[in-house]
């Protein structure tokens, strides 16, 4: 049972979250959009890039390329899929998961830790974790705000959809907090299923002892049980 | 079949924050010019041979729901001429 990652012409954290997946023992496998998903993949992950050059909007083309019915189709059939940062504005681009991921307030790119709140702990991607536990992951994108109209942002609060929020060391929700005006800060969400989340923040880039600290391990974890 | 261009507009939904509006609000600012709000949008401008303005104005609507637009922030507009 293999994790497949999905490369799009722009994906540039393929390698990055395969090597954190195996890291921590998981097979996983980078796949080609064009050839299709394997049989019965154990997970799926759609991974940070610019895919299409951020043409239109980030992840609009890759959005609508067919793998995405295949992923579509098997997140239906209970595969967990992923999606981080270029993966997460393609989750939501193609409806996978709620909401839209726009131009950063700062209306710049921005790389940089960030602490995040865990806000539900009863998902694959946060079993790993309490609820109110802070951990500190990497951001970098420009166009990560995320944006929701009130009556579907509060459907999503009230389902206890939210994953993740910015947040400060102490674990305060607050504007200050907020790297990229996101709507409550959200960072990280649930699509319809417990099995399909997005975020923006770098889970396989807080994964490798050598390099940085651990605290992203949690989210790529998920694929353990699947 | 007739020969149009449909103009389709797409802009933030109003409400929604435009960082790169405000950006450029401020540029004009401090080359001294005074404006008391600017909004920006995306104009395509598609051409394509329909039977009619109906047919082309539904299929640049189709075009501007399924790709060109993202509902969730986005107000879109289609215009056809004959080109």
């Amino acid at each position: 049972m293999t994790v497949v990652v999905i490369r799009f012409g722009g994906s540039n954290c393929d390698r990055d979250a395969l090597r954190a997946l195996e890291h921590l023992g998981i097979d996983a496998e980078i796949v080609w959009h064009a050839d299709g998903l394997p049989d019965d993949p154990s997970g799926i992950v759609i991974p940070g890039g610019f895919s299409y050059g951020d043409y239109l909007r980030a992840g609009a083309m890759a959005a609508r390329t067919p793998i995405l019915e295949e992923v579509k189709a098997a997140a239906e059939a209970g595969t967990p899929v992923l999606g981080v940062c270029n993966g997460a504005q393609i989750g939501s681009e193609s409806g996978l998961t709620p909401g839209a991921f726009t131009t950063n307030r700062s209306a710049r790119f921005q790389c940089e830790p960030v602490r995040l709140r865990i806000e539900n702990a009863d998902t694959p991607w946060t079993a790993a974790y309490e609820v109110g536990d802070v951990v500190e992951i990497p951001i970098a994108h420009g166009e990560g705000r995320f944006e929701i109209d009130a009556e579907r942002l509060d459907a999503l609060e009230a389902d206890d959809r939210v994953l993740f929020r910015y947040c400060d060391a102490d674990g305060n929700v607050t504007d200050a907090a907020n790297p990229n005006g996101s709507k409550n800060n959200i960072a990280g969400v649930l699509g319809t299923h417990d099995h399909v989340a997005v975020l923006m923040p770098h889970p396989e880039r807080a994964s490798l002892p050598d390099i940085s600290g651990t605290d992203g391990q949690g989210v790529l974890r998920a694929f353990e049980s699947a | 079949m007739t020969a149009y261009t449909a103009t389709v507009t797409v802009r933030l939904k109003r409400g929604v924050l435009d960082p790169e509006a405000e950006t450029t609000k401020q540029a004009l600012e401090r080359l001294g010019f005074e404006l008391e709000d600017l909004r920006s949008a995306d104009r395509f401008e598609v051409d394509l041979d329909a039977d009619d303005d109906d047919d082309a104005e539904a299929r640049a609507t189709e075009m501007a729901e399924r790709l060109l637009a993202n509902p969730t922030i986005h107000d879109y507009d289609v215009e056809v001429t004959e080109a």
